[in-house]
């Protein structure tokens, strides 16, 4: 069933085709770590792939935080004018 | 049944289409920030798994961090809650991150323009979405015919199009600055957001290994 491009409803993005809503859905998907293991089914529906997306984000926004707190207690732990911290600055931009 | 997105697409087609669509989103935003082609598009996409650039921002990171801990050690004699010094290094972070895309995508701006962490945070409540029935398909969709809807409607499937809608609302509120952009802008921003937001955890790993190993034991030297 072939749609229309005009849809019912005005809207500002309305020459967005859905061709290209549903491309930009499957580059989406192929960030998702979970729906890019997969492989049983090369297609999934565009409102799992968004659910995934949101959970996938939620994730790595959460470990970004335990992460953070993590190097609070670390960088408190080592004077940064010690010898320890001029090498891990030596490490890192070496 | 149920609408279904295949890989199967011809690659020429795709690079068609997405010169097409970013001309019309900024002819219509009036911003020419998106004046880049696919190709670069394709290759800021690669850029955040390069191993270069990993280091580049580990630096970037490295530096943000000591910052962060000065300054927090200079404001105040007495030493802030642990948890406020955790949202000051993940802010740091989240802003080395956007100095590295270097303003070429909506979130990285949004993170360095918004100095005020509070709101972009209070923007992550999670909210339960429950599957929807057909029937309530049918009520959803009429109560949304009532608001001013900003999102292009998705016709994948026609039973699937409000909640297609409303994750994607959900979505963009979890990048920054999409709260309230159209559905194409939400969708390439958050493809961009998630690479980023993965490189940033592979670097505080890094940094989280390399400390702890000079943290626990004393040097060898």
């Amino acid at each position: 069933m072939s749609s229309s491009r005009r849809s019912r409803q005005a809207s500002s993005s309305s020459r967005i085709s859905d061709d290209q809503i549903t491309d930009l859905i499957s580059k989406l998907r192929q960030s998702i770590p979970e729906i890019r293991q997969n492989r049983r089914s090369n297609t999934v529906s565009a409102s799992k792939v968004l659910q995934e997306t949101c959970n996938y984000i939620r994730n790595l926004n959460k470990e970004a935080d335990d992460l953070s707190d993590r190097l609070t207690q670390l960088l408190e732990s080592i004077d940064p004018n010690s010898p320890q911290a001029a090498v891990i600055r030596s490490l890192i931009n070496g | 049944m149920a609408s279904l997105i295949s890989d199967i697409e011809p690659p020429t087609s795709t690079t068609s289409d997405l010169v097409r669509r970013k001309k019309r989103s900024s002819a219509s935003s009036a911003a020419s920030s998106r004046s880049s082609a696919s190709s670069v598009s394709g290759e800021i996409h690669a850029r955040w798994r390069s191993e270069k650039q990993q280091r580049i921002y580990s630096a970037k990171l490295f530096q943000a961090l000591q910052q962060v801990r000065l300054n927090s050690s200079a404001s105040t004699s007495s030493s802030p809650t642990a948890q406020k010094r955790g949202k000051a290094v993940r802010e740091a972070a989240d802003r080395a991150l956007a100095v590295s895309a270097r303003g070429r995508t909506l979130w990285s701006r949004a993170i360095l323009a918004n100095r005020i962490k509070l709101k972009f945070r209070k923007q992550r409540r999670p909210r339960a979405t429950m599957a929807i029935p057909a029937m309530t398909t049918v009520v959803s969709s009429s109560s949304n015919r009532s608001r001013k809807r900003r999102v292009s409607v998705l016709r994948l499937n026609k039973k699937s199009i409000p909640d297609v809608n409303r994750k994607v609302r959900v979505l963009g509120r979890l990048v920054p600055g999409c709260g309230k952009q159209s559905v194409p802008v939400i969708l390439e921003e958050a493809t961009d957001y998630i690479q980023a937001l993965e490189m940033q955890v592979r670097a505080m790993n890094s940094l989280v290994q390399l400390l702890s190993s000079y943290g626990s034991a004393p040097p060898p030297i």
